[in-house]
């Protein structure tokens, strides 16, 4: 996942524990997550105050999941609906695949710059590096996105790109990248972005987006935003080509609003975002604007292969709201680069596996508490401690063995520990004996145990056995009762 | 194999089994009974709160609201629709007014440096808004193309008092969306906005800077109460 142009500054799953490190050593990154994380949520407590959100969340997950329960039917649905509508549908195994198609559309429209609004699945399939190796300037429209890129890094919230940064770092990135000039003013800042992207969306020969919900009663693809980037990206440039992953389809009109409304209000706490925009087909006959060509990529990218387990399957739910990263305690410390995924947080742990294998990312199921509060919050009820649990499981062998490189956890010492244990533990003879053995010779327990003793003093047996003292205390109640 | 039918294939032969599909329960999003009144007094704090300004109008003299608006903001060249009531009335009354109007009824390819750099405004009717969410609905035509509520630094939308509804569903439901999508449908609420620089609210990233919505009222109690 880290893999992108020289000069990009990289992360890799593989290296969590170094990047975790990194990250709580630097008091900048930490202030700003949780100066972030705190107002979110805040904002969304808020902003669910008078619903019955124990309802909607039902509601949203129930919708989640008879979309699910349909979706090969949903998707030739969603197909059909899209060609009547004029929208061409393309298909993708992998993002690999998904590039070479968008790349084909560009190059069959001549198209050497690409403007795009945000797509989480075009940062997964890496769509900017592939572009720009076939020529293509790929340039992010959404303001945190084209800081992010100006500045060579990858996102590090799927909401809030450039949350990592705050106003003096992004200050200077627009005075090195754009020659603005250095300023705390944000409205300064933002208006010179606005200056240079406009000019960039009138010279773009595409424009990509993603998907939010794609309808398949209707064909209507629903995109979600505040900036107007996206409202920008799928009406100014002669063709729009909208990505996305094949779980994001829904089955009906009326489906969308629940989901809208949970996703505005557990992403940001607003009660609705200011654009809603739903794209049914390209410019018709006698309408004067809007592109003239429509494309929609359906990316399968491994998500197929989670479909098959039915606890997996939960996975799938998601709708891309963020509020997992935004309480969890694990990401407002170390921040959304040092997971080295495309999607961090929660979230991102049990979505990254399956995406590019165990062996990546075997690091990320353990980068959790536990605590719950991803669960909690997420509003489409998806158990994401359970699947966190799940994948813990499946890297040490102890799965179904569903997800790609189960097992890579898997030791020999380990197995043979638990062995052991469990040996012990159901065989009341040896365990005493073994217990009291390790208690008279407590001195030589090792002070020193890997990670457990960085911050810990190491533990000692101690020198009576729990049974042996019950043994003790009620012998002596025996007595006292005698005399 | 396509990757289409690859796909398709594996989603089918699930090996878990087939999945049962639950119902669905739609009543927490719907059924608000508010008053109008009520709808029009929580459109305008809800979008108020996202820097949308409201402005109510008697039906019979909206456009001398509108006129005072295009005052008020300083507007020179106002671009319009032709053919809808809104535009119409607009057209007429604005024909001695200090304003130029620019006909949209082009293709943009034609006048797409003008749309983005030389116009101030760009008034749109709108099909009705959204109680709950203080939000517009809109339904571009070749008479109100999407970008007039979009490029200009200044989109003014007319709303009819009569036409809020409570919540997005009832709209989705009560005007059968389903049975037949726009090329682009919108729903709008507020100006554009941004807080990706540290979380500052900032308006007019991309789109406009400022929102104003007329709201015509057919009879004065309507009016009067919201103003309250």
């Amino acid at each position: 996942m880290s893999e992108q142009t020289a000069g990009v500054q990289t992360y890799t799953p593989r290296e969590f524990h170094r990047q975790a490190h990194d990250a709580l050593g630097n008091p900048q990154i930490r202030a700003n997550f949780r100066k972030a994380m705190d107002g979110l949520m805040a904002k969304r407590l808020d902003s669910f105050d008078d619903w019955d959100l124990d309802a909607l969340r039902e509601l949203g997950a129930n919708i989640r999941l008879r979309a699910l329960a349909r979706l090969p039917d949903l998707l030739e649905k969603l197909e059909a609906n899209c060609e009547a509508n004029g929208i061409k549908v393309h298909w993708a195994e992998d993002g690999e695949q998904a590039c070479r198609i968008i790349r084909g559309i560009c190059e069959n429209h001549g198209a050497t710059s690409v403007i795009k609004g945000k797509s989480m699945v075009s940062e997964e399939m890496h769509l900017n590096a592939h572009l720009e190796e076939a020529g293509i300037e790929a340039l992010e429209s959404d303001l945190g996105e084209y800081l992010v890129q100006l500045n060579q890094q990858t996102p590090s919230h799927i909401i809030m790109p450039a949350i990592h940064l705050n106003t003096d770092e992004i200050s200077e990135i627009m005075h090195d990248k754009t020659g603005t000039e250095r300023t705390r003013d944000v409205d300064a800042m933002t208006a010179a972005a606005r200056q240079q992207l406009r000019e960039r969306f009138m010279a773009a020969g595409v424009g990509v987006s993603g998907v939010n919900f794609a309808v398949a009663e209707t064909g209507t693809l629903c995109l979600v935003e505040n900036e107007g980037n996206g409202r920008m990206t799928t009406t100014v440039p002669p063709v729009h080509v909208a990505v996305t992953g094949i779980e994001k389809v829904v089955e009906h009109l009326r489906d969308v609003p629940p989901l809208y409304s949970l996703l505005t209000r557990s992403a940001t706490g607003q009660h609705v975002t200011t654009y809603f925009n739903m794209i049914s087909s390209p410019r018709k006959e006698g309408e004067h604007d809007g592109p003239k060509e429509v494309h929609l990529v359906l990316v399968d990218s491994g998500r197929s292969s989670i479909y098959q387990d039915n606890e997996l399957l939960d996975t799938l739910r998601c709708i891309r709201c963020g509020a997992c990263m935004n309480h969890c305690p694990v990401y407002t410390r170390v921040g959304g680069h040092a997971y080295g995924t495309t999607y961090p947080g929660p979230i991102g742990s049990i979505l990254s596996p399956h995406l590019m294998g165990l062996e990546e990312t075997r690091d990320l199921p353990t980068a959790s508490s536990l605590c719950g509060a991803c669960g909690e919050v997420c509003p489409v009820k998806i158990p994401i401690p359970d699947l966190l649990v799940r994948l813990r499981r499946e890297s040490v062998g102890e799965g179904r063995g569903n997800v790609a490189g189960a097992g890579i956890k898997r030791t020999r010492k380990e197995v043979a520990a638990w062995k052991g244990f469990q040996w012990l533990a159901t065989h009341p003879a040896a365990w005493r004996a073994g217990t009291s053995v390790a208690g008279r010779l407590r001195a030589l327990t090792p002070a020193r145990l890997g990670a457990w003793t960085q911050h810990r003093s190491a533990p000692r047996p101690a020198t009576t056995t729990l049974h042996a003292l019950v043994k003790q205390h009620q012998a002596a109640k025996t007595d006292k009762e005698e005399r | 194999m396509s990757a289409r039918d690859a796909i398709l294939k594996r989603l089918r032969e699930r090996a878990d089994g087939a999945l049962s599909a639950p119902d669905s329960d739609f009543a927490v999003v719907t059924g608000r009974g508010w008053s109008r009144e009520e709808r029009l007094v929580r459109f305008e704090r809800w979008i108020g709160s996202v820097h949308g300004e409201v402005v109510h109008a008697a039906e019979e003299d909206w456009t001398d609201v509108l006129a005072k608006v295009l005052v008020d903001k300083g507007v020179r060249r106002l671009a319009l629709g032709k053919q809808h009531p809104v535009a119409v009335e607009a057209r007429r009354a604005l024909v001695n007014a200090e304003v130029e109007l620019v006909d949209v009824d082009r293709d943009i390819e034609q006048w797409q440096r003008e749309q983005f750099d030389d116009v101030d405004a760009g008034l749109t009717s709108t099909r009705g808004a959204i109680a709950e969410t203080g939000s517009l609905w809109l339904w571009p035509t070749p008479d109100e193309p999407r970008l007039i509520s979009l490029v200009p630094p200044l989109h003014i939308a007319v709303l009819d008092g009569r036409t809020l509804e409570d919540t997005f569903f009832d709209v989705i439901e009560k005007h059968g969306w389903a049975s037949g999508m726009p090329t682009n449908a919108l729903l709008i609420s507020g100006p554009s906005k941004t807080a990706d620089i540290e979380q500052t609210l900032a308006y007019g990233v991309h789109g406009p800077r400022e929102l104003v919505v007329i709201v015509r009222h057919a009879d004065d109690v309507i009016g009067s109460s919201a103003r309250q």
